[in-house]
């Protein structure tokens, strides 16, 4: 059977998810994954080259919010669960890297 | 690094732009957009993409961005929202709400001062990240000891303007930005503040030898605060390139930062090191179609372009639309319009908004202004004297007529000034007749000889011109 | 007894709320300990709201249609203050500074929350084992799961914690519990409720509604929690469904079709038990003046291919921001992104793992269009189908689920055995259409079977006068 799935490739979505596995688990994950993959793969014989996606259920457009302020909100409440907070800012160690 | 001139290179540079919309709320939520304020004092639920949160567009971040489109001479068309995901720390839900497939305005032009058309490939909405500052090592991300999230700005509708790779130089890159910024100001879309962050630019660099119509490969400068900074990254990103390939070597496509205190580029990562973003729909967000009643009805409402506005005061002054432009970027060509109207003199008007009225017009009223040209036209003012009541003008407002009275420069009559030369020419004859029997270079020596004299006496009251006037007049009298 | 009675009991002050609150308080000491349908209970609360309740009455004033009833909430909708952990341990004491709208919709008809109940964690799973806070069990058999991911809402209606109870639905998360625990589940039109304070698991398919042992309670309490949301992009426009109305007008000449596709010949691993209960079912519709006759929604049968490629794509995205910033327990390590990557390794259970990344896997670089692509169109292809199917008949019938409860630990090392239990339910997500699940007899072991009725978009009406005829026919043949 065709593997659908290699080991180095469920490491690399694991990175891309922020996700670290163990030895162990990158096997069984492997293996796991590949299985859900090979049921999808009954969708390989649909030929559906003419058919448009479809992301939403029911077909709404042009949802739109009027700019006006709504005042309901305490950051309050946010602050005192919050893993870490100084000075009213969200504290996280150093970060290394650069945004977009 | 070697400074010399590009000799036998072309510069192929293409801008994509990111503006914040003048809007009172965030994109999605109803949390204030505004710059400032106590930390996290401007977020919801949304914008700090708290569990079971969602997205509701804000219409008029759409109706700014329709502006946008259409000053762009962009097709405004059905859009819809993607998610590009990431994970970093200044953005809560580690995805960005953006458009990828289908922005909301494609294939547009911006036409530059000279005429040039420079294209618009797409202008699409997303929201902005928070803000983070990084505290110890002196600031700076890799040496910081910690760091703090600010989400104020997160969720902020932006437009992203995509220009294509049109530009040829970093002056042409520097005309562009200004352009597009005086647009978006113009069409209430946007501050258009570079300082505040309000408008960011992102520039793609590549080089190719002069006549090859093949792109080399470019690299994507981050991080430009300021026009100057445009100009020297790119100036500094062309001039590695070409090094790069004389010296055998070759480009690499890569995104780097431009760092303004050293003056050059570094570095971030490769075309290898990108960041795979699973864009996909946004299911929380439905499609924006815009009718095209709105589309007609935003149209409508747009006020005149700069480019249209060049094109206007160049037609009122006779100068070309390149003169024009800065007039029109001060967004100072209505109130030279009117006083042009009020009988001013063109030439004069333009000379004195672009030499003399760049911090803005103050007090001055187009009467005024328009008495203050006539009064240089008639001879009643010097160019200096001009400029000082015009200062005066700007500072305070007033007659300009009593201000120039004030300084004392009220000119002199003119039968008091001949009374004056007269006497001066009696007391030197003998320069008197060699101004009259010398030849051109004589006469022109001579001529200053007696305004010198003339303005000694009159203690510089007296305007040049005149003098000469009358010295020709009685020359040949 | 019922939610309707119990509010017009209290209403008329024939029972106080009090009374009422203190009675299934009773109900949960007994038995709580063994089922574990509860993340919390709120007894404190319950019982001062159910004083509050108790002293408008006796002021005079008219309560809400819920007055004094217990409701029980699961642990992925939010509530203000109240601890909400999508039984994850990565939300683990993180209370929401807001609502969802469900919540305020059943305050302003003066329901009383009474406990939020486990789950599967974030809603994935059949059988809500997948729960840091330990699995729920079936009230009918300890021994056995109560189906999920909605499993304590379930268990809670079943074992008379309350008499209502909502849940989400991504791809039958209400209805196969339902149908494993004996009560009545309701998954809504996509849009009908609200998804605002609801934790998405995958946004186009999740939908809130509503469990209840009885066919009447679950429509008075859709009614209730529907209706337009100017908080949800994807709330749909239409008024609430006047349900409770139309209840018991019957089904005269009411077109049913039998899912062939879900009904035994195009799947494997249905029990005969099941299929013999829907085949009872479609006499119980024909004598009520139904018309009976076998239906066909061909793509149905990729539905559970495309779900687990939909479902964990927009979870993998939904799931990100659990990084330890801004709520939820963090564990520290050196830098950001490691405190990300700990914090999220630590704080996800295995099962979430796994849907995470098969979600990030479809939706990367090189194999979005074999999976996430096809997946979109498949969709479009059972949309299809079934607006096809709906041009024959006024709604379907297929199984809830194709067993009944298994044994707790049966099928957790085997994760497609588990998703094999939402193979009927899941087409419905997909397309966005009404389901629900109605208890129809029992199986050979004893345990509850539930036959689904499925109904077009916004058609909530008729698929509840077909229950209403079922449930009256299920007491003529389990009695
Ligand atoms: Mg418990
Ligand atoms: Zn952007």
């Amino acid at each position: 059977m065709v593997q659908r799935i290699s080991r180095e490739e469920v490491a690399h979505v694991a990175r891309l998810a922020q996700l670290s596995l163990s030895e162990e688990e990158l096997d069984s994950f492997t293996s796991q994954l590949g299985a859900v993959l090979d049921h999808a793969a009954d969708l390989e014989a649909l030929n559906v080259d003419d058919v448009e996606p479809s992301s939403h259920p029911i077909p709404l457009k042009n949802v739109l919010r009027p700019d006006e302020p709504i005042e309901n909100f305490d950051i309050e409440e946010v602050f005192e669960v919050a893993p870490e907070i100084e000075e009213n800012q969200f504290r996280v160690p150093p970060i290394l890297g650069e945004s977009q | 690094m070697n400074d010399s001139p590009l000799n036998g290179w072309e510069m192929v540079i293409g801008l994509e732009v990111h503006a914040e919309l003048a809007t009172k709320t965030k994109m999605f939520s109803s949390a204030l957009n505004s710059f400032g304020g106590a930390p996290n004092s401007n977020t919801d639920p949304v914008s700090l993409g708290l569990p079971g949160s969602l997205p509701v567009l804000n219409e008029k971040a759409v109706e700014l961005a329709i502006r946008v489109g259409l000053a762009l001479n962009c097709q405004v068309q059905n859009s819809v929202f993607a998610r590009k995901n990431y994970f970093y720390p200044d953005m809560p839900k580690a995805y960005q709400i953006s458009q990828f497939d289908l922005p909301i305005n494609k294939d547009g032009w911006l036409e530059l001062p000279d005429g040039r058309r420079i294209g618009i490939e797409r202008a699409h909405l997303e929201e902005d990240t928070g803000k983070i500052t990084h505290i110890g090592g002196g600031g700076r991300i890799h040496e910081a000891s910690y760091s703090l999230i600010d989400y104020n700005r997160s969720g902020v509708p932006l437009i992203e303007i995509v220009g294509a790779p049109d530009l040829r130089s970093s002056e042409d890159a520097k005309e562009y930005v200004s352009e597009l910024r005086s647009i978006l100001v113009t069409i209430g879309a946007s501050d258009g503040k570079m300082e505040e962050g309000s408008l960011r630019v992102d520039c793609n660099v590549s080089v190719r030898r002069e006549g090859i119509e093949e792109f080399g490969t470019r690299c994507e400068i981050k991080n430009i605060n300021s026009l100057r900074s445009l100009g020297r990254a790119i100036e500094y990103e062309a001039r590695r390139q070409v090094d790069l390939i004389e010296s055998g070597q070759e480009v690499e496509q890569q995104t780097r930062h431009w760092d303004e205190a050293e003056g050059r580029t570094h570095k971030l990562r490769s075309k290898e090191e990108a960041f795979d973003y699973r864009y996909f729909p946004e299911p929380d967000l439905v499609p924006v179609d815009p009718s095209s009643e709105w589309v007609q009805e935003i149209s409508d409402s747009l006020p005149p372009l700069p480019r249209d506005r060049r094109h206007e005061l160049a037609k009122a002054t006779g100068v070309d639309p390149t003169e024009a432009s800065l007039v029109v970027q001060r967004n100072l060509d209505g109130f030279a319009l009117k006083t042009i109207s009020l009988q001013a003199d063109p030439s004069r008007v333009l000379v004195h908004i672009e030499n003399n009225l760049a911090e803005g017009i103050g007090e001055l009223t187009p009467e005024a202004f328009a008495s203050l040209t006539m009064m240089e036209i008639n001879g009643e003012l010097t160019a200096t004297q001009a400029k000082t009541v015009l200062a005066d003008l700007v500072e305070a407002g007033g007659n300009p007529h009593e201000i120039a009275a004030n300084h004392g420069f009220e000119s002199m009559d003119n039968s008091e000034l001949e009374e004056i030369v007269g006497q001066i020419i009696a007391e030197n004859s003998d320069d008197w007749d060699a101004f009259i029997n010398g030849d051109e270079t004589e006469k022109k020596k001579k001529s200053g000889f007696f305004v010198g004299l003339v303005m000694k006496e009159t203690k510089g009251q007296a305007d040049g011109k005149i003098v000469n006037q009358i010295l020709t007049a009685k020359a040949e009298s | 007894m019922k939610a309707v009675e119990i509010a017009k009991k209290v209403a008329s002050g024939e029972l106080t709320a009090r009374s009422v609150v203190e009675q299934h308080l009773e109900n949960i000491k007994n038995l709580e300990t063994e089922v574990n349908a509860f993340n919390i209970v709120t007894t404190e609360k319950a019982l001062e709201d159910a004083d509050q309740i108790d002293a408008r009455i006796a002021s005079g004033e008219t309560l809400g249609p819920l007055a004094g009833v217990p409701i029980a909430v699961k642990d992925n909708l939010c509530t203000r203050g109240l601890e909400t952990t999508c039984s994850s341990k990565i939300l683990e004491g993180w209370k929401p500074p807001y609502n969802a709208t469900v919540i305020d919709k059943l305050k302003r008809a003066d329901a009383i929350l009474i406990g939020k109940t486990n789950c599967d964690e974030f809603a994935m799973g059949s059988s809500t084992e997948n729960s840091a806070f330990g699995p729920t069990r079936n009230p009918h058999n300890l021994e056995l799961v109560p189906g999920g991911s909605s499993g304590g809402s379930a268990a809670a209606v079943a074992a008379g914690f309350s008499p209502l109870a909502l849940g989400s639905d991504t791809g039958g998360s209400i209805r196969q519990p339902a149908a494993l625990c004996g009560v009545v589940g309701v998954k809504p039109t996509y849009g009908r409720v609200s998804r605002y304070g609801l934790v998405a698991f995958a946004s186009s398919l999740d939908q809130i509604g509503p469990f209840a042992k009885t066919v009447s309670d679950a429509a008075l309490t859709l009614e209730i929690i529907s209706g337009y949301d100017p908080r949800d992009s994807t709330s749909i426009s239409e008024n609430s469904p006047e349900i409770t109305k139309v209840l018991d007008e019957g089904i005269e000449g009411m077109r049913i079709g039998v899912i062939e596709e879900l009904s035994g010949k195009g799947l494997d691993g249905i029990s005969e038990d099941v299929l013999l209960r829907v085949e009872e079912a479609t006499k119980v519709f024909s004598k009520a003046g139904a018309i009976v006759e076998p239906a066909s929604v061909p793509a149905s049968i990729y539905g559970l291919s495309a779900y687990y490629v939909i479902a964990p794509a927009e979870a993998s995205s939904n799931l990100a921001r659990y990084d330890g910033i801004r709520f939820g327990p963090r564990t520290e390590a050196a830098t950001t992104a490691e405190t990300m990557t700990a914090t999220r390794t630590k704080g996800f259970g295995d099962e979430v793992k796994r849907r995470i990344m098969l979600g990030t896997y479809a939706l990367s670089a090189g194999y979005y269009d074999a999976y996430y692509g096809k997946s979109q169109k498949v969709r479009t292809l059972i949309m299809n189908d079934f607006a096809k199917a709906y041009e024959k008949f006024d709604i379907l019938i297929s199984p809830t689920a194709p067993t009944t409860a298994f044994p707790l630990g049966e099928k957790t090392t085997d994760p497609m055995q588990m998703y094999l239990q939402d193979v009927c339910t899941i087409p419905s997500n997909l397309a966005g259409h009404p389901a629900m699940s109605v208890p129809f007899g029992l199986g050979k072991d004893g345990m509850p079977i539930g036959v689904q009725i499925l109904a077009p978009a916004l058609a909530e009406q008729n698929m509840f006068r077909a229950a209403r005829v079922l449930e009256l026919g299920n007491g003529e043949i389990s009695e």
